[in-house]
């Protein structure tokens, strides 16, 4: 699959970069710096350093495995996850940096959006690490090598098995339209959560305001987190959720909980949770050491087989029992129709929902 | 709180300007020659100055912004739109009922209460205060969120103890925490302690002789009761509607946590979602100048109602006030209290532990499923959990020794009324009450990201925002014990020639100890509890333990802030009953 065309820079880039020619453009990879192994001499600056800030919308338990992982790969920098919704992320960050406080050293959010923002603001590193050079698509990184998909899962209809029977479930939006789930709905909010937000801008994109509009009707329950609704489910307190993680409701249903997924009929909105490092983060070689790893096929395989995640990365495999990804119809992403509208979708929502 | 000693002694309803006269009528002069220089008016001026940079600052940021629309221009149109949308009124309307229901509620159940246990022979009466305090030291969304668990209509474990009991259906239920009743249930329950606090101590103070008085003259126990007991007790009742009031108002937690799944607003939480990205913090500012109006108002009117009617209770002596005998109601009443107690105590903190030792929260705890799973995450997974731990302990310490030594300072300059302008110190100490914790992090967030002072990232801006929001009600404790002890014995020291340094030092300092005590203590707590401002405020590396379990609460893990509200509990009692024990300051009895 190597580009025949290789340009003059791409020598001067090295052998490296050459090795990890997948599909790119020269253009492309113009832009990008070369692939970066896990060297001892990293491991080591990293060890200096001492830790790593994570800043990450990925449910609290899972992050903080992924964190445990890291500090039993590398022992003597231990990480520290900062962890709330992707929008929150985003602003603290933004406030943050606005006066100068330079605190997070590598992100990851729900929201593929932001990156194009921080991008725009000058802030990421670009750092390459080898395996998304050498096995990520190009459509899971970006050119210019400051982020690619950390993450990705659909944000999915689901249904407390103990209350609802598997025949009588949902099986698409229109669905939960009906008046008998008038009250048994938990929903979660865009204005908190990446993956709702980019959920939102499909939905209406897709299926139009009006369905919020009649799903208001349903006197919903609201909370923040996308992976705030599987939880009341598991807890009974809905019966059924009209969005939410799709792998918060396979690690609840494979340690026994009473939920099921349902992929809508109408198609599932696809979310892509990148990471990047801030060029100014505190810990450089933290950062750099903490972002090559979520990329290895052993992190991507921890967050598939513990976390319920799907991966980019070839070399992990799916875990049996789940809908493969190829097979879940999904709706179309588009990160950057998500950055322009963001504000204009949080106020379309509170006229709709209220809060 | 009230400082005892023998028997014997009087008290006079006195108007309050006249100690006052008598205090400023001495003559200042000769005390230069007596014991070297008076440092006192250097260090009061000093307190001033210190008072306007705390809440002057702050609060013309916000001013300024509600005057101003995005660009920096001059206009009223974020107070048009406030009046006019009804995403702004409605809120306001919502806040209004729920902070009146909650005052009157909290009076009705909190005044009975307190006269129980201090005035009867009521059985373990220091049971009853101990379970107050309990429920005091509870922050308020913690409560919130172990009332979720109890009564949240599908999963709340009552409802599903109500299914079981009376056969309901499925989806039946008795409670629903999600409503605004249940809100203002729950914002109650938390409150309570604040009214019970100061009808109780105001009854502990108010010495037996008076109702003696009125019973040997002829009046019977109701006729005393009416005429003496309650006009005693008023400026203490009034006090604490006017407090529970403005709590109930100015929480941000509760309303959180149980109004918006239910899909609407009380203005804190309005505030809030303003200053969610995009932030429009002159819109937030403007919709943050009715709750400052509304408080002002409420003041004055308490001044207007209570008069010039002010008590000395502690000249030098006075007996312990006379239990009334309850008889064949001692038990039921006792019952009552503990029934009462059953709403902040007794029942969240059984759903919190069975939430933190179940698999899942809504699972009621049997001996097989009973699982660490929660407490070993907490322990030895939740990386933000020993730094955000680490900075509680900090704030809490150093905001409360700080606050107290401010409010000290200022009760007393107010109280003897020392210098020139002391009403301005007074009515600047009071004035962070009428602004909602929320309001003041924006506030502080304006003032201190922007050099000369760039303190956003540090745990000092986090510090200014606690004292600042610990210092009214320190002010008005510490006030309050300083109009209980009479003047006339610091004048009797300053006649013989001490300074007011040393009077204060040797007479008064003394005399206040329990205050101070308790004063501390209530500030250590009320960090622990806070949360609306440290929301605004924080930043990874000054998370604090009421921001974690906030964060908590919004990803639903229900579990981990079990495990960490009852930890709270815990390093609270445990800081308390250690400043009571400090040597030197005697061993005395915490209440609240």
């Amino acid at each position: 699959m190597r580009d025949s065309r290789i340009s003059r820079r791409d020598v001067l880039i090295g052998s490296s970069a050459l090795a990890a020619g997948t599909a790119f453009s020269t253009k492309v990879m113009s832009a990008a710096p070369p692939a970066s192994a896990i060297t001892p001499q990293l491991i080591e600056a990293a060890k200096k350093e001492g830790k790593v800030v994570w800043y990450t919308s990925v449910d609290l338990p899972l992050a903080e495995k992924i964190a445990k992982s890291f500090e039993a790969k590398f022992p003597g920098v231990t990480a520290r996850v900062e962890r709330t919704g992707a929008e929150r992320v985003f602003q603290r960050i933004g406030q943050e940096y606005g006066s100068n406080i330079h605190a997070v050293d590598v992100a990851n959010s729900s929201d593929a959006a932001h990156f194009i923002v921080w991008k725009k603001q000058g802030l990421l590193e670009a750092y390459v690490p080898e395996d998304v050079a050498k096995f990520y698509p190009t459509e899971h990184k970006d050119p210019d090598g400051m982020f690619a998909s950390f993450r990705v899962w659909v944000c999915i209809i689901a249904y407390n098995t103990n209350l609802v029977k598997s025949e009588e479930a949902p099986k698409s939006f229109a669905d939960l339209l009906d008046p008998k789930w008038k009250g048994k709905i938990v929903k979660a909010h865009p204005g908190y959560s990446g993956t709702i937000m980019t959920a939102t801008y499909q939905m209406q994109r897709d299926l139009g305001w009006g369905f919020f509009e009649k799903l208001a009707a349903q006197n919903i329950m609201q909370v923040q987190s996308s992976a705030d609704p599987p939880k009341r489910l598991a807890l009974g307190e809905r019966a059924v959720m009209a969005d939410g993680n799709e792998y918060n409701i396979f690690q609840i249903s494979e340690k026994g909980g009473p939920v099921a997924p349902v992929y809508a009929t109408e198609g599932s909105p696809l979310i892509v949770g990148p990471t990047g490092m801030f060029k100014a983060a505190p810990n450089p070689n933290a950062a750099k050491l903490f972002t090559a790893y979520s990329f290895t096929p052993e992190c991507q395989q921890l967050i598939i087989d513990v976390g319920g995640l799907r991966s980019m990365h070839p070399d992990t495999k799916e875990k049996p029992g789940r809908t493969p990804f190829k097979q879940i119809k999904v709706m179309k992403d588009d990160p950057a129709a998500v950055e322009k509208m963001s504000d204009e979708i949080k106020q379309h929502y509170v006229k709709i929902f209220h809060v | 709180m009230a400082a005892h000693s023998g028997c014997g002694g009087i008290a006079l309803p006195r108007p309050e300007g006249n100690y006052g006269e008598m205090t400023i009528a001495l003559p200042a002069r000769t005390e230069r020659r007596g014991f070297g220089i008076d440092v006192s008016k250097p260090v009061l001026y000093g307190f001033a100055v210190i008072l306007c940079l705390l809440i002057v600052l702050p609060l013309s940021w916000l001013l300024l912004y509600s005057v101003t629309d995005a660009k920096g221009a001059f206009t009223l149109n974020n107070f048009y739109r406030l009046f006019t949308e009804s995403s702004f009124y409605d809120p306001l309307v919502t806040t209004f009922i729920l902070a009146t229901s909650s005052a009157f509620i909290c009076c009705a159940v909190a005044a009975p209460m307190g006269w129980l246990v201090a005035r009867t022979d009521l059985p373990f009466s220091a049971i009853i205060r101990a379970l107050v305090t309990a429920s005091f030291v509870t922050p308020p969304f913690l409560g919130a969120i172990a009332w979720e668990l109890l009564a949240a209509p599908n999963s709340g474990l009552l409802n599903k103890i109500a299914r079981d009991w009376f056969g309901m259906a499925p989806d039946q239920h008795l409670f629903n925490i999600y409503t605004l009743p249940g809100i203002i249930f729950v914002i109650s329950c938390y409150t309570f302690p604040y009214v019970f606090v100061l009808v109780a101590n105001s009854l502990d103070r108010t010495p037996g002789e008076l109702e003696d008085a009125s019973s040997i003259l002829g009046g019977g126990r109701w006729y005393t009761a009416r005429r003496v007991t309650i006009p005693l007790v008023l400026p203490a009742l009034l006090a604490g509607a006017l407090v529970a009031f403005l709590q109930a108002m100015t929480l941000f937690g509760s309303p959180a946590i149980l109004a918006l799944p239910a899909g609407f607003h009380t203005m804190t939480t309005k505030i809030w979602s303003l200053f969610q990205f995009p932030p429009k913090p002159e819109l937030a500012a403007a919709a943050s100048l009715p709750l400052l109006v509304l408080t002002v108002i409420l003041l004055r009117a308490e001044h207007m109602i209570l008069g010039r009617r002010g008590y000395s209770v502690v000249g030098g002596k006075y007996g312990a006030p006379r239990l009334i005998p309850l008889h064949r109601w001692r038990w039921p009443a006792f019952a009552l209290c503990l029934f009462v107690l059953l709403n902040p105590v007794f029942l969240p903190y059984a759903a919190l532990f069975n939430a933190a030792f179940s698999p899942v929260a809504s699972t009621f705890l049997t001996v097989h499923n009973f699982t660490l799973h929660n407490v070993n995450f907490v322990l030895f997974e939740l990386s933000a959990a020993s730094l955000a731990l680490k900075n509680t302990v900090i704030l809490g310490t150093a905001t409360a020794t700080i606050g107290t030594a401010i409010a000290l300072v200022i009760a007393y300059v107010t109280a003897r009324q020392a210098v020139t302008g002391w009403r301005a110190l007074g009515f600047l100490a009071t004035a962070p009450i009428a602004v909602p914790g929320i309001v003041l992090g924006v506030g502080l967030f304006l003032s201190y990201t922007r050099p000369p002072f760039v303190l956003y990232g540090t745990l000092w801006i986090l510090l200014i925002a606690f004292v600042t929001i610990a210092l009214p009600s320190a002010y008005q404790q510490l006030q309050a014990a300083f109009r209980t002890i009479h003047p006339e014995l610091e004048d009797a020291s300053r006649i013989l020639g001490a300074t007011r340094l040393r009077s204060l030092w040797q007479i008064t300092a003394p005399l206040l100890r329990t205050g101070v005590i308790a004063t501390w203590c209530f500030i250590f707590v009320g960090v622990m509890r806070e949360l609306s401002a440290a929301i605004i405020l924080f930043t990874s590396e000054t998370k604090v333990v009421s921001v974690l379990i906030y964060d908590l609460n919004e990803s639903g893990d229900l579990g981990a802030i079990s495990v960490i509200g009852l930890g709270m509990l815990l390093i609270t009692f445990a800081v308390v009953i250690a400043v009571n024990r400090i040597p030197g300051f005697g061993n005395v009895r915490f209440r609240t």
